[in-house]
């Protein structure tokens, strides 16, 4: 077999673990956007948030340290302890929560039965502000995430690969964990919306609040739990890429990536969301890999957006997602 | 005249029982306009209830204040021998008061059945993680919810669309959509908004069977809203008429349509 094809099924695989940190990105966004109407601009950030959250509450650090520093002339930094790792997730999800109930008191309480175009400006807005509080804090340094999930190569494949190829495929051990994750996430989810009665309600919500209401749905009460369960995907993905590349701002800039992933997918569509993400994954592995050198390289960058154009010039509603039909 | 506490019998010998809904001198201001002006009435157990009016009576207001969308500034709400607190429209829903509108509020990306289904939400009591993990009680309570929508969809004849999107239906079977999703909660009292609007004279006879029916086999207690005269007078026992936002006329049909304040907001009086 030749040395270019094996190297090619290496780069596929590598690229299907990255599709699925993608995918599990875009997932909070479909998720979202199917329970709620809301298309939530402020996801990547939420990821963020709970990531900056999650090292905070593990290492101990004292929120607003720097504001306090300032205002009392103190040079306080950390409480000195430090949390296990299951501790601080859960934690965190709690803090996830109190914001879900903040974000619906505070602003989506006011909007019911506006626009979805209304409810996406508000997102944008809450994306700026936890974008400062996260900073605020947290402070923005860079930091290590490590709540014990396997990383490096993992040896049975590269041994299995070296006794089929002559030559060790490297598959980091964290991204097979991440696949796994995000294929029980993507069940625990299904069989939360399409078989509980808060599933049920949450769907309805999303279709038409004033028909909601006249059957007796809280309409508070289930946004307030969309949001707590955007928190929890947040958090998920938030891990996720914060072991693989640190807890830094740019992380925020992940929700971008996810845009083209669901014009791939479709909106509306959770398989759509996995398949998306696989395919700009690979994609953009691949055309690195084959065509990259030709062209001088650093494809990346944009293969997904020009893959996204193409896409909604000729099949806008992505691979999955609802045929946009209007009885005229 | 009324027995105020044992009901009547009508016309046609059906059993009318006591009050289950009295609003007692409802007034509702929208800034200085008052579209309610002082109205009180009453809806018994079992019978037709039509609120009739010329437009912008004050009619869908009215239906509005009973299913908590809209709270009155004034008066008082008795609903089943106590008064009623201030209440969302979730928590009216929830004691058993179901509602459709007069220009349509279904789910519409979802199905017939699944739209039928959310008006049982509230009779679902098994916990989250029992549903989730589809065992036992939570089993049992689905496969009972099913068989009643399932009762409601055959009984209002939509069973040929029940696994179709209601965004494709026309108008007059989404209108059928939306009364079974309200008849699904066996509510104690179904409040119609304008149950006939919009629909063709043929559309318009089969809505009106349904309703009678519905009223007839399950014993529901309906009040709706309408401003065709005709249709109004052959469904109901008793009818309120407002003008606006004011009660010109409380009775059976042929009382109120003898009556000569409502024969003058309907064809108009002449100031001389």
């Amino acid at each position: 077999m030749s040395d270019t094809l094996i190297f090619s099924m290496e780069v596929f695989l590598n690229g299907l673990m990255a599709g699925v940190l993608y995918a599990l990105v875009a997932l909070g966004f479909v998720l979202i956007y199917k329970a709620s109407g809301i298309f939530n601009y402020a996801q990547g950030v939420m990821a963020l948030f709970a990531a900056l959250t999650l090292v905070g509450i593990m290492d101990g650090q004292v929120p607003f340290s720097h504001l306090i520093n300032a205002a009392l002339g103190t040079d306080i930094h950390h409480f000195g302890w430090h949390v296990p790792a299951f501790i601080g997730i859960i934690l965190s999800m709690g803090v996830m929560v109190i914001l879900a109930w903040i974000v619906q008191k505070v602003i989506f309480r006011h909007l019911v039965g506006q626009e979805p175009i209304i409810l996406f400006m508000a997102t944008i807005g809450l994306a700026y502000f936890m974008e400062g509080l996260g900073d605020i804090m947290w402070g923005s340094d860079i930091k290590k995430l490590d709540v014990g999930l396997p990383q490096g190569i993992n040896i049975a494949i590269d041994e299995a690969t070296y006794g089929i190829f002559g030559y060790g495929f490297f598959i980091d051990n964290l991204d097979i964990v991440a696949t796994i994750i995000a294929a029980l996430l993507v069940g625990v989810l299904v069989i939360f919306s399409q078989y509980t009665k808060q599933g049920r309600a949450m769907r309805a919500v999303a279709d038409d609040h004033q028909a909601a209401l006249s059957v007796g749905i809280n309409l508070n009460f289930i946004w307030v739990m969309v949001w707590s369960v955007a928190g929890f995907v947040a958090l998920v993905a938030g891990i996720m890429w914060g072991t693989k590349s640190g807890v830094q701002f740019s992380l925020s800039l992940i929700a971008l990536k996810a845009l083209p992933v669901l014009m791939l997918g479709g909106f509306t569509s959770i398989p759509g969301a996995i398949v998306g993400g696989l395919i700009i994954g690979v994609g953009e592995k691949m055309f690195e890999f084959l065509i990259g050198p030709m062209i001088g390289g650093a494809t990346e960058n944009w293969f997904a957006y020009v893959l996204a154009l193409i896409f909604l010039v000729f099949r806008p509603q992505g691979l999955f997602g609802e045929k946009i039909i209007e009885r005229v | 005249m009324l027995d105020q506490t044992e009901g009547y019998m009508t016309a046609d010998g059906r059993k009318i029982g006591g009050v289950v809904m009295d609003m007692r001198n409802i007034t509702l201001r929208f800034g200085g306009v008052e579209a309610i002006k002082n109205i009180s009435f009453d809806i018994r157990e079992g019978e037709i209830r039509a609120i009739i009016g010329p437009n912008g009576a004050g009619k869908s207001s009215m239906l509005n204040v009973i299913s908590g969308f809209y709270v009155p500034q004034e008066g008082e709400v008795w609903f089943r021998g106590s008064k009623r607190p201030p209440m969302k429209p979730y928590q009216v829903a929830q004691q058993g008061i179901a509602r459709t509108f007069q220009n349509i509020a279904l789910f519409e990306g979802m199905s017939v059945l699944d739209n039928v289904m959310t008006g049982r939400l509230n009779n679902m009591k098994t916990g989250l993680l029992q549903q989730a993990l589809w065992r036992g009680a939570a089993e049992r309570e689905e496969v009972e919810n099913r068989e009643i929508c399932e009762k409601v969809i055959d009984f209002l004849e939509i069973q040929h669309i029940r696994k179709t999107p209601v965004a494709r239906l026309p108008y007059g079977l989404k209108k059928r959509v939306e009364l079974a999703r309200a008849l699904a909660s066996e509510p104690k009292l179904l409040l119609l908004d304008e149950p006939m609007a919009g629909m063709n004279v043929e559309e318009k006879e089969d809505m009106s069977r349904f309703i009678l029916s519905v009223n007839d086999e399950f014993g529901t207690t309906i009040a709706l809203i309408e401003h065709d005269m005709g249709v109004v007078m052959d469904l109901s026992d008793r009818v309120v008429v407002m003008d606006y936002g004011k009660k010109i006329g409380d009775g059976t049909p042929d009382e109120v349509r003898n009556n000569q304040d409502v024969i003058d907001a309907y064809l108009g009086v002449s100031h001389d």
